[in-house]
């Protein structure tokens, strides 16, 4: 098993994103390909989860877009991904915050986390 | 055909140049070394018999120990032959991944499926049961059904799929792209599932030159 963990990490290329984990608000800026042309989408919203390990890590953003909820799963290792901004750092007491989509409104407020604190 | 004969590591995912993942296996092929080389005039055909895979010799039967005895090699855990090679093979020779193998090719992959014991029809061959629990079903939720007509022809035809034993049986997957050859780990990482558990020794050959 593990052997496979190392083999796969040198199989796929590991990129230096900024540490985030559930509850933190993040922006995920991918590439997107029509036709010929490359161009920038940028995806923000609270991060649910982190699952998995090494090359297989992936993470589930939501957001409410246009009054519907929207769900983006991410592998942590992807290519399409240009960039991960972590632009607020939410003090949640899980690791999976699955509670937050029965949620709406001010009860799906998140605490931020200060630093040192 | 060419082939080496590898061991099963295991399964992830990679990503290709455009960016898509795919599952993949890891596979750890050879060395193998050449345990006998047959030729026209002795054997009526021409091969080569590869080994891999370390054996003690404990395990190894009396006529198998003098059979590697011969060939000047140590005891092998699984033989199998293969012709056409590119090079040119004599006795004791060993071949790396590389030798054979390179990225883009396709293989294909024999071995022993894992072994899921005897089965009923529902697991072994898809069927969709009876599909309710009430209406008189008192045990008949996976059954089979009918198997067939009455006195004519009084008999149920040969090849019925019934219940029995799945899996642990000889599987060939063909045409798996081979994604990456790693030469200094030995390592072959094909596109897909393959037969077999983590650890099971496998057979991969090339497809006949056509």
């Amino acid at each position: 098993m593990d052997r496979i963990k190392d083999i796969a990490a040198k199989l796929v290329e590991g990129k230096d994103w900024p540490a985030f984990g559930a509850g933190d608000t993040v922006t995920v800026t991918i590439k997107i390909k029509e036709g010929s042309k490359e161009r920038l989408q940028a995806f923000q919203g609270v991060v649910l989860q982190r699952r998995g390990v090494g090359a297989t890590e992936t993470f589930t953003v939501r957001k409410i877009a246009s009054g519907v909820g929207v769900e983006r799963i991410f592998p942590v290792s992807a290519p399409i991904i240009d960039s991960i901004e972590v632009n607020k750092r939410g003090k949640v007491r899980r690791a999976r915050i699955y509670y937050l989509r029965e949620r709406t409104g001010k009860s799906a407020r998140i605490k931020e986390r200060r630093a040192n604190a | 055909m060419p082939g080496l004969i590898g061991k099963k590591v295991g399964m992830t995912s990679i990503y290709s140049a455009a960016g898509k993942n795919l599952p993949c296996t890891i596979l750890e092929v050879g060395p193998c070394v050449v345990t006998q080389v047959r030729t026209l005039e002795r054997d009526g055909y021409e091969a080569v018999q590869l080994g891999y895979g370390e054996r003690s010799e404990k395990h190894t039967s009396k006529a198998m120990q003098g059979h590697f005895k011969r060939a000047g090699v140590t005891p092998q855990r699984r033989l199998a032959e293969f012709d056409a090679f590119e090079q040119e093979l004599q006795t004791g020779d060993t071949l790396q991944v590389n030798d054979v193998f390179a990225e883009g090719e396709y293989v294909s992959i024999s071995g022993k499926s894992k072994g899921k014991g005897f089965q009923g029809v529902v697991k072994r061959h898809g069927f969709a049961g009876v599909g309710q629990a009430t209406h008189g079903q008192h045990n008949r939720l996976r059954a089979p059904g009918s198997i067939g007509a009455a006195s004519t022809p009084a008999r149920v035809f040969k090849g019925m799929r019934m219940a029995g034993q799945m899996g642990n049986s000889r599987v060939t997957i063909e045409n798996l792209e081979i994604l990456k050859v790693l030469p200094e780990e030995g390592l072959l990482v094909v596109k897909g599932a393959i037969p077999g558990h983590k650890g099971a020794t496998v057979v991969i050959r090339k497809p006949e030159a056509s």
